[in-house]
């Protein structure tokens, strides 16, 4: 699960991180009234939407008065912003966060998630903040500094001392303020089941103090149950309601651009189903995994999702049966079909457990489906079907 | 032969009173599975519904009964701490089925693990089955055919998906293991891949990855060196667009790490037959055991 940056800093100053003070806004009014209190005679307008590279798409604005408080808040709020990470249709700005500027001396980067080529959790800190970082550990990897945690003894001091050194932060009082924000950063993450911390940029300002300018937190979505705190900074706005609807119904979903829509079981296998269809000359309209314990109702359930998309021209149904049963498959499929009506090609593969008994009622209902026998000839059916 | 798991399996189950414990028990059994007990604390002294006596530690439990594998049902938040008892009681094949434990409870169990000789498959995975002998776990056993290929996978469905299309061109597998869809797994595809390439009655396996990590291509490396069986290779998540995660809590492309197109070249360059279908997994093992002159040993 994702949260806001100015969410983030919410949880970063619980662990005694330093960030610049400021106010989240939903109104220009909010905005201009949170840069009144906050004071000072500058501060940034910075939209809050979920995906980075918000300040290359304008979303970031510095605002030297608080006339230009009022202009940049007017402008950024209600916008689509367009970034690398947000798709060519960008995310609507429903809330901007008013910040306090901050005097830069510089820029670094402290990033830290699971390494997953030994189980271990890596920090990763780096000279080269601001920048796109993905960029800096492949062009220059030698920039990045990594230590790994050892679960048994926890993030040492001497780590967070290495990094520091490595970053140039070591004259005393730098030093004794990176290693506090690097140690309340492990625990913030530890402690807030995070799958993800990145804070790009830390900045070293002109007097030397070491400050959290961005914050981007991932929390565990398997861990979610033990912060109900961070349940509730969920923002449904940033979700895809399709991918929310189906998640009430515990249906793994995820909306894609194509016009193909596929109901599988199984993560694998869902997406092997979304390759082989483009294999085939076709593009997927999602990912859907149903689940290994699915009822008919959650079928039909994941059929309604699909079939509410304008953009599904054919469905291809693939199941391979295990604790899966076919027939319940089939049984919420038919349900799905006459309660809703399908006005697309269903093209419809079942293997595996009760796949007999599944075939059968299929082909007894009546409905219009082409039932093929395996995955590729599924594929090219439903490519056929949309005529690509 | 086979690896992991055989006829001589003593099979214990932690969460053997739980809906999806009590269910694989009995399917496991009808399998032919040797299961000798089950672990549910606070139930010690009763016995379960399949008249398998049930105990309140596992180490009663090995103790009793002189287990040596088990299978965990446990829900999420219990079931790091059930691996880690299993661990401590020496058990050395741990199969964990359960599927949304968070990470930072793995993080502990992947400690523990570096220094235990126990193995542990999964979590987040179908399970074990060598056909014939012993399964453990929630795959289908109707599907499967005693024989000499291997299989091992990330994805569940997708295992089943090889193992139908072998077993309907009369190819058998020797023992077919998912190793799970989760970011923190204990058994991964190389140690998996030095079991088959040492076990000789596995002929040539197929070996079925997902985008996310680099796991495929640590094991395609190894192949590379030191495997001359015939493999077949497969990617699950060419068309996933990056940064989401594609159901397994692991299937995710993140910084340009991870994708499909990574994997299979480096699998290609292992000398794995990468196939662009999965449904032609099957049909290209059949070939590469023809080119050979193994198929008749394969379908025997």
């Amino acid at each position: 699960m994702k949260v806001h940056e100015y969410q983030g800093k919410e949880i970063l100053r619980k662990f005694g991180v330093t960030t610049p003070d400021g106010r989240v806004a939903f109104t220009v009014d909010e905005a201009v009234a949170a840069a009144e209190e906050l004071g000072g005679s500058i501060w940034v307008v910075k939209a809050q939407i979920h995906a980075g590279g918000r300040g290359k798409g304008g979303g970031v604005k510095l605002a030297r008065s608080i006339e230009e408080v009022r202009e940049h808040s007017e402008a950024i709020l209600g916008m689509q912003l367009v970034t690398h990470q947000t798709g060519p249709g960008g995310q609507k700005v429903r809330r901007l966060y008013i910040e306090e500027g901050c005097d830069i001396a510089r820029e670094l980067y402290v990033g830290m998630l699971l390494d997953r080529a030994n189980g271990r959790l890596v920090v990763m800190a780096s000279t080269e903040g601001g920048m796109d970082i993905e960029k800096v550990a492949e062009e220059t990897p030698e920039l990045i500094h990594k230590v790994w945690i050892d679960p048994a003894v926890g993030f040492g001091d001497y780590q967070a001392r290495q990094l520091c050194f490595a970053l140039g932060l070591s004259e005393k009082k730098q030093l004794r303020a990176a290693s506090k924000f690097l140690r309340g950063l492990y625990d913030a993450y530890m402690q807030y089941d995070c799958s993800l911390a990145e804070i790009n940029p830390l900045v070293v300002t002109g007097s030397g103090d070491v400050i959290c300018l961005d914050a981007k937190l991932n929390f565990d979505d398997n861990a979610l149950y033990r912060h109900p705190d961070v349940v509730a900074m969920r923002d449904l706005d940033e979700e895809d309601p399709s991918e929310v609807e189906a998640g009430e119904y515990g249906l793994s979903f995820i909306k894609l651009d194509g016009n193909i829509g596929c109901l599988v079981n199984g993560a694998g296998l869902a997406m092997a189903t979304m390759d082989t269809i483009k294999l085939f000359g076709g593009d997927p309209a999602n990912f859907l995994d149903v689940g290994g314990g699915a009822t008919a109702e959650k079928v039909a359930a994941a059929f309604g999702i699909i079939t509410s998309d304008p953009a599904v021209k054919a469905i291809f149904v693939n199941i391979f049966g295990g604790i899966m049963k076919c027939d319940v498959i089939a049984e919420g499929v038919i349900t799905a079909v006459k309660t809703t009506g399908l006005e697309v090609p269903l093209v419809v593969r079942l293997q595996g457990t009760n796949a007999v008994q599944g075939k059968a009622m299929l082909a007894e209902s009546g409905l219009n489906i082409i039932a093929v026998e395996t995955m590729a000839d599924g594929a090219k059916a439903a490519v056929a079907a949309v005529g690509a | 032969m086979s690896i992991l798991v055989n006829k001589d399996t003593r099979l214990l189950v932690q969460g053997i009173t739980g809906k999806h414990g009590g269910f694989h028990t009995k399917q496991a059994m009808e399998y032919g599975t040797v299961v000798v007990g089950g672990v549910t604390p606070g139930k010690g002294g009763q016995v379960s519904s399949h008249g398998v006596p049930i105990f309140n530690t596992v180490q009663e439990a090995v103790d009793a009964t002189g287990a040596n594998a088990t299978s965990i049902y446990v829900p999420p938040p219990f079931a790091a701490d059930a691996i880690l008892e299993a661990i401590d009681a020496e058990i050395p094949v741990i199969i964990c089925i359960t599927e949304g434990i968070p990470v930072k409870d793995m993080l502990a169990v992947q400690r523990a693990l570096e220094s235990s000789d126990s193995r542990l498959v999964g979590p987040n995975c179908p399970g074990v089955i060598t056909p014939g002998e012993c399964k453990i776990g929630i795959m289908p056993g109707h599907i499967h055919k005693a024989g000499k290929i291997g299989v091992l996978s990330r994805s569940g469905t997708l295992t089943y998906e090889a193992v139908g299309q072998l077993s309907a061109l009369g190819i058998g597998q020797s023992t077919c293991v998912g190793i799970g869809g989760d970011p923190i797994i204990g058994t991964k595809f190389l140690d998996v891949i030095k079991l088959f390439a040492a076990d000789d009655d596995t002929l040539g396996f197929i070996m079925i990855g997902e985008i996310g990590g680099s796991a495929e291509e640590e094991g395609a490396a190894y192949i590379a060196e030191h495997v001359t069986k015939p493999v077949v290779g497969f990617i699950a998540g060419q068309t996933a667009p990056p940064g989401r995660r594609m159901g397994h809590a692991g299937a995710i492309v993140s910084g340009g790490q991870g994708t499909a197109s990574s994997k299979m070249e480096a699998m290609a360059a292992a000398g794995i037959s990468v196939v662009n279908s999965p449904s032609d997994m099957g049909i290209t093992m059949q070939k590469l055991l023809t080119e050979r002159g193994l198929l008749d040993e394969a379908l025997a």
